[in-house]
C-alpha cells in the first residue's frame, strides 16, 4: 500500500557546517594547544604511576573524603595509570574532532552476490573437481574413508579416559561408619552430649587418624551439623527419632540441592537456611524442605553416645549425601 | 632521512614482497559511519585486549595448583592457615607484587565491562535490526561470543580458589552431576574424582588461558572481518541509502577516534581499579566445602542463572531406581538453552515472519519495528527479574524486605511481567510513531501563542526541516504476508497451520501508524 | 491582642500556626510518653537484685510475665542468665519497641547501673550464662587472628557474611552486622544465643577460641580496604552494579561526546 502513496523525498546530505578551527587559524592553534595540554596531563599521570611504584611504600595509608582510608601506593599506581591512559584518549579524540577533516564522505556499497557467470564457473569447478577425485564413483573408497575417519575420531575420546576414575559407588560412601566419633571442626576434639545446651549447634566431622591432613574431598561429604533441641520439639517418625540422642540431631551439612554448606540455623523457628538458593529445612521434621528449590530433606546421621558420654555415629548415612544424581535410588 | 622517505622505504620493501599498497590504499580510505551507539562493540573489543594484557601479567605469578600449602606471606589474618597454592599465589600477587593487586582489579573490572559492553552492543544490534541479511552469521558469532564470555568469566574468577568462587564451582559440579545417565561420570572426569579434588583448577586454567582465548581470537577476528567486508550499517537519515555508507575515512579521523577510544576504555577500567575494590579474596578465605558465606552470588552475568535456580519449584522425579533433578536441569540448562538458541536463531525467525529476504544496511529506529522492540523489552524484563532474584538476600537486607517475598514476587513476576512489558512497549512504540506523524504534519510546537485578528488564539508551529521530515518518514512499512490457504491454481497449500501462525505473527508484526506521505503534506499546506 | 489581630491575615500566619501546633503536640507527646528513669545509688547486692526486680516488673513483665515465666509473645527468662540480660538490654534490643520480626540494636533504654540490676535479678531465677569477666575478654593477648578467621568462617560467616557485614535469614529476619560491636556483647551473644542465633557453648567453641573469633572480628573492622572503596564488602552484587552504572556510564558518556560534531 505504501508504494502507492508518494513518500517524502530525500533532501540529500545536509550542507557541511565548518568548525571554528576550519576557518580561524587562532581557533585551530587553540585546539592544538588544548590537545597538547591533554597529552601533558597524561604524562603527569605516568609520572604519578612511576613515583608511586618506586617511592611510595606499600603500607602507607591516606585519608580520602567519602572513600575513607586508602592505600596510597595502590591509589597512586591506579590513578596514575588511569590518568596516563585516559588523557591520551581524550587528546586523540579532541584532535580528531577539532582539527581532522570532518566532511562526511560517501562510499558506495557493492552487491555481494557474485555475477551469474562467476557462480556458474564456481559450480562447474567444484563439480569437475569432485568428479576428478573419483569419490562419487568409487564407493569402496568412500566407505573405507568414512570408516577410517570415524574410527580415528574415537581415539581422542579414548585418550581422555584417565581424566578421572569411574565413580562406581563413591557417591554413596562417606567416612562415617558405626562407632565413628564426632569431633569439632576446627579443633578435632571429641564432643560429649552434655557439651551442648538446648539451642546450641556444632560443626562436626568424623574422627580420623590423621586430622591434620584431612582431604577436602572427604570434608565435602563428611561435614555434619549437630543441633540440640528438646526431645519434645521433634515431630519425627519413630525410626528417625531413634536416630537422635536426647534432643541432639545430626544432619549432613551438604545441601541436598546443589551441595553448598547448610548451616544457617534459626534457633527460634528451628529452620535451617541454605544461603545459595534459599532452600529452607525444618529441623523438627527431619530437615523437611519447606521453602525453596531443594527437593529432598538433608540426610540424617544416626547418633548415640558411648560409655563416657561422647557422641558417636551408630550407623553410616543410609542414603548418599549431597546433590542428586542419576543413579541415586533413595527417596 | 625524513620521516616521509623512511616510511617510503619501508612501504616499498613490504609492497615488493606482498603487493600490500593496493589493498592498504583501499582500506585506509574505508568509510565508517559515526554514532555513539556503534562504539559499544568497540568497548567490548578493547576490554578483550585489556583482558589479554592484564591476564598475561597475572600468569607470570599465578600458580594454578590445588596443592596444599601453609600460608607464610604478609597478610596476618591468614597466617599459618592451610590453603591451595592457587589461593596463596593470588594473595602474593595482591599483597607483595607491586602493581599486582591493581592488575588483578584491572583484569576483573575489564571482565565486567567486557560482558556489560557485549550485552549493550547486543541490545543495540537487536533493537536496530542490524542482524538482518546479510549479517545473520555475524549475529550468531556474537551470541557465541556472549556465551563463551560467560563461561570464561566464571572460570576466571574461580581460579583463585577462594570461598566464594569455590561455592560457585560446587554448584557447577551439581549441575554436571545432575545430567541423566552421564552426570556422575562427567563429574568424576572433570574433577579427577570426587569434588573438589585436586585437578579442577589446573584444568580450568588451561581452558581459561589457552583454549577460550584462542576461540575468542578466532571468533572476534571473524566478527570484525565480516563487519569490515560487509561494511557497517548506518542509521537512516538524509543522504543515507541502502546503497551507500556515509561517514568518515579510516585514516586519519576514524583511526584517531577509535584508537583514542581504546585509551579511554583502558583509562576508565584503570580508574575503577584504582578507586573501587573488587574480588577481595583475602576476606573470603580459602575454599573448603564445609564453609559458606551469607550472600553468596556469582558475578552479574551469571546472576540471572542463579536467580532462575533459586525460584525453581522443588521438582525431582524418582523412577526405576533413578533420579532426575528437574529443579536443577530446567533452570540451569533447559531454559538457558532455549533462550540462547532462540536468540541465535532470531534473524531467521524474523525473516520467516516478515517474509523479507532482502539485504538491509539501513538500521531501523526501534519505534518503527514495534513488535521486535517489544519482544526485546520482554526478554530484557525476564532477565532483569531473574537477576533480581539472584541477589534477593542482599536486596532483602538493604531494603527491609524478606527473601520469601522477593522469591514469590519473582516466581510470578517472571511469567507475568514480560508479557506486560511486551504490551506496554509495543503501545509506546506506536505512540512514538504517532508523535512522529504529528511532527511531520504539523511541525514543532514552539510554545508561542498568537492572537489572530478575529480573536482566536493559536499556537505557532514551526515546520520541521526537510532533513528531519525525511528521517521520520524514510522507514519502510511493509504489509503483512499474504499466505492464502489455496494457491493460484486452486491447489491447497501444504502446512496450513504453520502458515496460519506465520500470517498471524506477520499481521501483528506489521502493525504500525501509517507514515506521512507527500500527498498528506500537500493537503496540510493548503489548509 | 490588637497586635496579634493585625497579623491575622499575614501570609505567614498559616504556616506559623501550623508549626506552632505541631511543636505543641510533639512536645506534649514526648513529655507524656517519656518513662522516668529511676535514680539509684545502690551498693549492696540484695538491694541491687530488688532494684532489678522493680525495673523488671515495670518494664519487662508486661511481655515476659510477672515471674519471668514468659507467655504468648515473649519467651521465659528463667535460666537465661545475666549474660543474656546484659546483651539484650545493653545493646538496646530489649525492651523491644516494634513487635515485628527482628529485635533491632538501638539506643539502650536503661543505663549501666539499671542493666546490671536487671541482670542480677534475672540471674537469681535459675543458673545461666554469666557476664564474661576480663580474663575471657583479653582477646588481644590470648586470641589468634588467623585461627579466629577459620573459626569465624566455619561458624559465623554463613549468617553474618565473610566480613561480618550481616546477612538475610528467612521471613525478614537477619543476622546483623558485627562491625562496631563491643567485644563483651560478641562473647555474650555466642554463649546465650539471642533470638535467631544458636548457642555456641564453651565446650564446642572454647573461651580461647571465642577470643580468637573476637580478635579476628576486630581486625576485620579495622582493616582498611586495600584495592579502593569497599562497596559494602557484600560481594559481586555491588561490584556488578558499579560496573554498569559507573563503568559503562562513563564510557557511553565519552562515546556520545566522541560522536558529537565539534563547534
Amino acid at each position: 500500500m505504501s508504494h502507492e502513496i508518494e513518500a517524502i523525498k530525500d533532501p540529500g546530505l545536509p550542507a557541511h557546517v565548518h568548525r571554528k578551527a576550519d576557518t580561524d587559524p587562532a581557533a585551530a592553534n587553540r585546539a592544538e594547544r588544548q590537545v597538547a595540554i591533554l597529552f601533558g596531563i597524561s604524562a603527569l599521570g605516568t609520572v604519578l604511576l612511576i613515583v608511586s611504584y618506586i617511592f611510595v611504600p606499600q603500607d602507607k595509608f591516606i585519608f580520602i573524603p567519602i572513600m575513607g582510608n586508602q592505600n596510597a601506593h595502590q591509589l597512586g599506581l591506579g590513578l596514575g595509570m588511569a590518568i596516563s591512559l585516559f588523557f591520551i584518549g581524550i587528546g586523540a579524540i579532541h584532535w580528531a574532532k577539532t582539527l581532522m577533516p570532518d566532511t562526511e564522505v560517501v562510499a558506495q556499497r557493492h552487491e555481494f552476490r557474485s555475477p551469474d557467470s562467476d557462480r556458474k564457473e564456481f559450480v562447474d569447478t567444484v563439480k569437475q573437481g569432485a568428479t576428478a577425485s573419483g569419490l562419487g564413483r568409487r564407493s569402496l573408497i568412500k566407505k573405507s574413508l568414512g570408516a577410517a575417519l570415524g574410527l580415528s575420531a574415537l581415539s581422542p575420546l579414548l585418550l581422555l579416559r584417565d581424566l578421572g576414575p569411574l565413580p562406581k559407588k563413591e557417591f554413596e560412601k562417606t567416612t562415617w561408619k558405626s562407632g565413628t566419633y564426632l569431633v569439632t571442626d576446627p579443633g578435632n576434639r571429641r564432643i560429649k552430649a552434655s557439651d551442648l545446651e538446648v539451642g546450641a549447634v556444632a560443626q562436626v566431622l568424623p574422627e580420623i587418624e590423621d586430622p591434620e591432613h584431612r582431604k577436602l574431598s572427604d570434608i565435602g561429604k563428611d561435614a555434619v551439623l549437630l543441633i540440640r533441641l528438646r526431645p519434645q520439639d521433634f515431630n519425627l517418625t519413630p525410626a528417625k527419632f531413634d536416630m537422635t540422642h536426647d534432643g541432639i540431631i545430626a544432619f549432613s551439612k551438604i545441601c541436598s540441592h546443589m551441595g553448598c554448606a547448610v548451616a544457617l540455623y534459626e534457633q527460634q523457628t528451628k529452620h535451617l537456611l541454605c544461603p545459595c538458593h534459599q532452600s529452607t529445612f525444618d529441623v523438627t521434621r527431619g530437615a523437611k524442605v519447606i521453602f525453596g528449590p531443594a527437593a529432598r530433606p538433608l540426610p540424617q546421621l544416626d547418633i548415640t553416645v558411648d560409655g563416657e558420654g561422647y557422641l558417636v555415629a551408630r550407623e553410616p548415612f543410609s542414603e548418599p549425601v549431597g546433590p542428586s544424581f542419576w543413579e541415586r535410588n533413595s527417596q | 632521512m625524513t620521516i616521509e622517505t623512511g616510511l617510503g622505504t619501508v612501504a616499498n620493501y613490504v609492497d615488493e614482497r606482498t603487493g600490500a599498497a593496493a589493498w592498504m590504499k583501499k582500506n585506509l580510505q574505508k568509510v565508517f559511519p559515526d554514532h555513539w551507539s556503534f562504539l559499544l562493540g568497540e568497548v567490548a573489543l578493547y576490554s578483550f585486549v585489556i583482558l589479554l594484557l592484564s591476564g598475561t601479567f597475572l600468569t607470570f605469578w599465578f600458580d594454578p595448583s590445588q596443592r596444599e600449602v601453609i600460608y607464610d606471606g604478609g597478610y596476618e589474618p591468614l597466617a599459618g592457615l592451610k590453603m591451595s597454592a592457587a589461593y596463596a599465589s593470588t594473595l602474593h600477587i595482591s599483597f607483595e607484587v607491586r602493581g599486582g593487586l591493581l592488575m588483578r582489579q584491572v583484569h576483573h573490572w575489564a571482565a565486567l565491562i567486557f560482558m556489560s559492553a557485549i550485552v549493550a552492543h547486543l541490545l543495540r544490534v537487536f533493537f536496530t535490526g542490524a542482524f538482518r541479511k546479510p549479517r545473520e552469521g555475524n549475529w550468531i558469532i556474537g551470541i557465541g561470543l556472549l556465551t563463551l564470555g560467560i563461561v570464561e568469566g566464571f572460570l576466571g574468577y574461580s581460579l583463585p580458589d577462594d570461598l566464594l568462587s569455590g561455592t560457585g564451582i560446587r554448584i557447577a559440579e551439581a549441575i554436571i552431576q545432575a545430567l541423566p545417565v552421564v552426570g556422575s561420570y562427567l563429574s568424576y572426569f572433570a574433577f579427577g574424582g570426587a569434588f573438589p579434588g585436586e585437578s579442577f583448577i589446573p584444568r580450568i586454567y588451561t581452558v581459561h588461558v589457552l583454549l577460550l582465548p584462542g576461540a575468542f581470537l578466532a571468533l572476534i577476528t571473524a566478527h570484525l572481518m565480516l563487519v569490515w567486508y560487509q561494511k557497517h550499517t548506518q542509521y537512516p537519515g538524509p543522504g543515507r541509502t541502502e546503497k551507500n555508507v556515509v561517514g568518515y575515512p579510516l585514516m586519519p579521523t576514524y583511526m584517531a577516534k577509535a584508537g583514542g577510544f581504546f585509551f579511554i576504555v583502558f583509562g576508565v577500567i584503570a580508574f575503577l581499579s584504582a578507586v573501587a575494590s573488587i574480588n577481595p579474596i583475602w576476606l573470603y578465605g580459602p575454599y573448603t566445602p564445609g564453609q559458606i558465606s551469607a550472600g553468596s552470588q556469582p558475578d552479574w552475568y551469571m546472576g540471572w542463572l542463579d536467580g532462575l535456580v533459586r525460584m525453581a519449584p522443588p521438582i525431582e522425579t524418582h523412577a526405576l531406581g533413578h533420579t532426575i533433578s528437574w529443579n536443577i536441569l530446567i533452570p540451569g540448562l533447559i531454559i538457558p538453552g532455549i533462550l540462547f538458541t532462540g536468540m541465535a536463531l532470531y534473524p531467521f525467525i524474523e525473516s520467516w515472519i516478515t517474509g523479507d529476504k532482502r539485504e538491509h544496511h539501513l538500521l531501523d529506529r526501534p519505534r518503527n519495528a514495534p513488535n521486535r522492540t517489544a519482544l526485546g523489552a520482554m526478554s530484557l524484563t525476564f532477565m532483569l527479574v531473574c537477576l533480581i532474584n539472584g541477589g534477593n538476600d542482599i536486596i532483602a537486607t538493604h531494603f527491609s524486605l524478606t527473601i520469601n517475598q522477593i522469591m514469590w514476587f519473582t516466581r510470578f513476576g517472571v511469567l507475568i511481567l514480560p508479557p506486560i512489558a511486551f504490551v506496554v512497549t509495543k503501545r509506546l512504540c506506536l505512540s512514538l510513531q504517532r508523535a512522529d506523524r504529528e511532527l511531520v504534519l504539523h511541525g514543532r510546537e514552539t510554545g508561542t501563542l498568537l492572537r489572530l485578528p478575529h480573536g482566536e488564539f493559536v499556537e505557532v508551529h514551526e515546520p520541521i526541516s526537510p532533513e528531519k521530515a525525511y528521517l521520520l518518514t524514510s522507514h519502510e512499512q511493509a504489509p503483512p504476508l499474504e499466505l492464502p490457504a489455496v494457491d493460484g491454481h486452486g491447489v491447497k497449500r501444504v502446512g496450513v497451520l504453520r502458515n496460519k501462525l506465520r500470517s498471524r505473527m506477520s499481521v501483528a508484526n506489521a502493525e504500525a501508524v501509517t507514515k506521512v506521505s507527500v500527498n498528506e503534506l500537500k493537503e496540510i499546506e493548503h489548509h | 491582642m490588637k497586635r496579634i489581630s493585625r497579623y491575622r491575615r499575614h501570609k505567614a500566619a498559616g504556616p506559623f500556626l501550623l508549626i506552632a501546633a505541631l511543636l505543641a503536640i510533639g512536645t506534649t507527646f514526648s513529655v507524656a510518653s517519656a518513662t522516668t528513669t529511676a535514680q539509684t545509688t545502690t551498693v549492696d547486692r540484695t538491694t541491687q537484685i530488688e532494684e532489678g526486680r522493680q525495673i523488671f516488673l515495670k518494664g519487662c513483665s508486661s511481655c515476659h510475665g510477672l515471674n519471668a515465666e514468659g507467655g504468648q509473645i515473649a519467651p521465659s527468662l528463667i535460666g537465661v542468665g545475666a549474660a543474656s540480660v546484659d546483651f539484650q538490654v545493653g545493646t538496646g534490643r530489649m525492651p523491644m519497641a516494634d513487635m515485628n520480626a527482628q529485635a533491632m540494636r538501638k539506643a539502650p533504654l536503661y543505663d549501666a547501673k539499671e542493666t546490671a540490676a536487671l541482670a542480677a535479678y534475672v540471674a537469681t531465677l535459675a543458673p545461666g550464662p554469666e557476664i564474661p569477666n576480663d580474663s575471657q575478654l583479653n582477646y588481644e593477648r590470648d586470641g589468634n587472628t588467623a585461627q579466629g578467621g577459620e573459626l569465624f568462617r566455619n561458624n559465623c560467616a554463613m549468617c553474618h557474611n565473610f566480613a561480618g557485614q550481616g546477612g538475610a535469614l528467612t521471613q525478614g529476619k537477619y543476622a546483623p552486622t558485627l562491625m562496631g560491636v563491643d567485644p563483651k556483647y560478641i562473647y555474650e551473644a555466642l554463649i546465650t544465643g539471642p533470638q535467631s542465633m544458636p548457642v555456641f557453648s564453651d565446650k564446642t567453641i572454647t573461651p580461647a577460641e571465642k577470643m580468637s573469633i573476637i580478635k579476628w572480628i576486630k581486625a576485620a573492622e579495622k582493616e582498611p580496604n586495600l584495592g579502593g572503596a569497599s562497596l559494602g564488602r557484600v560481594g559481586p552484587v555491588t561490584e556488578g552494579l558499579l560496573g554498569w552504572v559507573l563503568g559503562l556510564g562513563i564510557l557511553i558518556g565519552v562515546a556520545v561526546w566522541l560522536a558529537m560534531k565539534a563547534r
